[in-house]
């Protein structure tokens, strides 16, 4: 069996991950990261989960038809998650840069299992990636979440809301069900893999020097200092 | 990650009395229970050119005549993936993991939407392909095999799976009768040289090769693809009967017998 994400890579760049659900703040908090590492004159690579071109004509087409069991949602995420990795993730780490991941393989194990599928093989399944040198993951209760979501009037979309499980024709209360469960999920994650945790109720910019403060222990930023209260 | 406590596809150690057939091979799927239905899976393996669909539309005609409700599988059909995966060959951008995961998707769309509700209805389902084609041309390309048997653990055991087996000389030979030889069945991908003749002959000695690696772990009952047609569809007809009759009556005495 592969476990390479179970053990550390040795590739001369550095892989760090943001993770949590929608509304939850990962990715304003990666976006601030991204900028004071770029200031530091690291350079920088940024990928989103559920990008590569490769698989989303598939992902469309069986969103447009509904027609996505979990296992078929699990499967299609992992093809275009290698596909990424391959491509995008892994050639940066080689050229010794810092990659951020706005979501990663924590997203699949969380979301599939609690789509109902078995965990152990989501996580065989993804054995095959490379291990984060650091994961934070944004903690944030759902009712925090959604009100974010509604403020920003961010249509909730069909699968993040789990709408696909018929466990409500509300998409409100579905996303309160399926999301509530994700979160259950990610708590076991967090043990199992060792995820950072980061409180994403607090304000933005406390939030971020505890990011930048986690990160530092792992990259050598001479050029720039923490500031203690950097203007976001 | 944890090590699996339960089997997974086959059994690499080598003690492979987990496989049941008719049940997942390993973990499965949580939310599709499938114990106990009366339908029965039947995999015709096989390379390029060794006759599978001749031997099929035969084997399904003799069963209708039975009076056995037959549902017909193949690989690489599912409206889902088809046109993912048509154009991913076109541009030949598939590496060896994407292949192996957007296979494993299509056969998962099929296993959900086609043979398991044929299982649960009773019908024989008759797979033109079945995993084994996935896992020998993964592990052509060396792919890491307990990782290939973890993903297709959600598989479920066919209750007989015929081989057709056949040396690479017969092969070569069927394929550019029928056909001539394409890209990815000569295994270009794997650039072993420009010379496609020879590539194909690398690969799909490579394939023979995987697939006689696979016959004990998974009970293949091999037939020799080199006999006449009628001959080798007799030895299908004995076995399939044997298989089937025990288990269930026919719905009425054959009126006609073809002989």
């Amino acid at each position: 069996m592969l476990n390479n994400l179970t053990k550390p890579h040795e590739y001369p760049g550095k892989l760090f991950v943001v993770e949590g659900i929608d509304g939850s703040g990962k990715t304003t908090q990666l976006g601030l990261l991204a900028k004071w590492l770029s200031a530091a004159g690291q350079r920088v690579f940024v990928t989103e989960w559920n990008s590569s071109a490769l698989v989303k004509a598939a992902t469309k087409t069986g969103k447009k038809k509904n027609a996505l069991t979990p296992m078929t949602f699990s499967l299609l995420h992992a093809t275009d998650f290698a596909d990424r990795l391959l491509y995008k993730i892994i050639p940066p780490l080689k050229a010794g840069m810092i990659v951020l991941a706005d979501r990663y393989t924590y997203t699949a194990f969380a979301r599939d299992a609690t789509r109902g599928v078995d965990r152990q093989w989501v996580r065989e399944l993804y054995s095959f990636a490379v291990q984060p040198d650091m994961t934070l993951y944004f903690r944030v209760p759902i009712e925090v979440s959604l009100d974010r979501l509604m403020a920003r009037r961010v249509k909730l979309k069909f699968y993040e809301a789990g709408m696909d499980l018929g466990w409500s024709g509300n998409p409100v209360e579905s996303f309160r069900l399926f999301q509530g469960k994700v979160l259950d999920e990610y708590d076991r994650i967090v043990d199992e893999f060792g995820l950072e945790v980061v409180n994403a109720v607090g304000s933005i910019t406390e939030q971020q020097r505890l990011v930048r403060s986690l990160i530092s222990r792992l990259v050598h930023t001479t050029e720039v200092e923490i500031p203690d209260d950097e203007p976001l | 990650m944890t090590s699996p406590s339960e089997p997974t596809v086959g059994d690499v150690e080598g003690a492979n009395g987990g496989i049941q057939p008719g049940r997942y091979y390993g973990r499965g799927i949580p939310y599709l229970p499938i114990d106990g239905y009366p339908g029965k899976l039947i995999a015709i393996e096989g390379t390029d050119g060794v006759g599978r669909s001749t031997q099929i539309q035969l084997l399904r005609e003799w069963l209708e005549v039975k009076g056995y409700g037959v549902v017909e599988t193949g690989w690489t059909r599912s409206p889902l993936m088809q046109p993912t995966i048509e154009v991913a060959k076109s541009s030949n951008t598939l590496n060896k993991l994407t292949f192996v995961l957007l296979y494993a998707t299509d056969f998962a769309d099929r296993l959900e939407k086609e043979i398991i509700p044929a299982l649960k209805a009773g019908f024989v389902v008759l797979s033109d392909r079945y995993i084994f084609t996935a896992l020998a041309r993964a592990g052509a390309r060396g792919v890491d095999r307990a990782w290939l048997r973890s993903v297709y653990s959600f598989a479920i055991a066919p209750h007989l799976v015929f081989y057709l087996n056949v040396d690479v000389k017969t092969l070569i030979r069927r394929v550019l009768e029928a056909r001539g030889m394409d890209f990815w069945e000569s295994g270009m991908d794997l650039k072993t040289g420009d010379d496609i003749y020879e590539s194909f002959r690398t690969y799909q000695s490579k394939l023979l090769k995987e697939y006689a690696s696979m016959a004990d772990e998974f009970h293949f009952r091999k037939l020799d693809a080199r006999r006449p047609i009628d001959r080798i569809q007799d030895e299908l007809r004995r076995q399939v009967e044997a298989f089937l009759e025990p288990a269930e009556k026919p719905a009425e005495p054959a009126l006609v017998s073809r002989t």
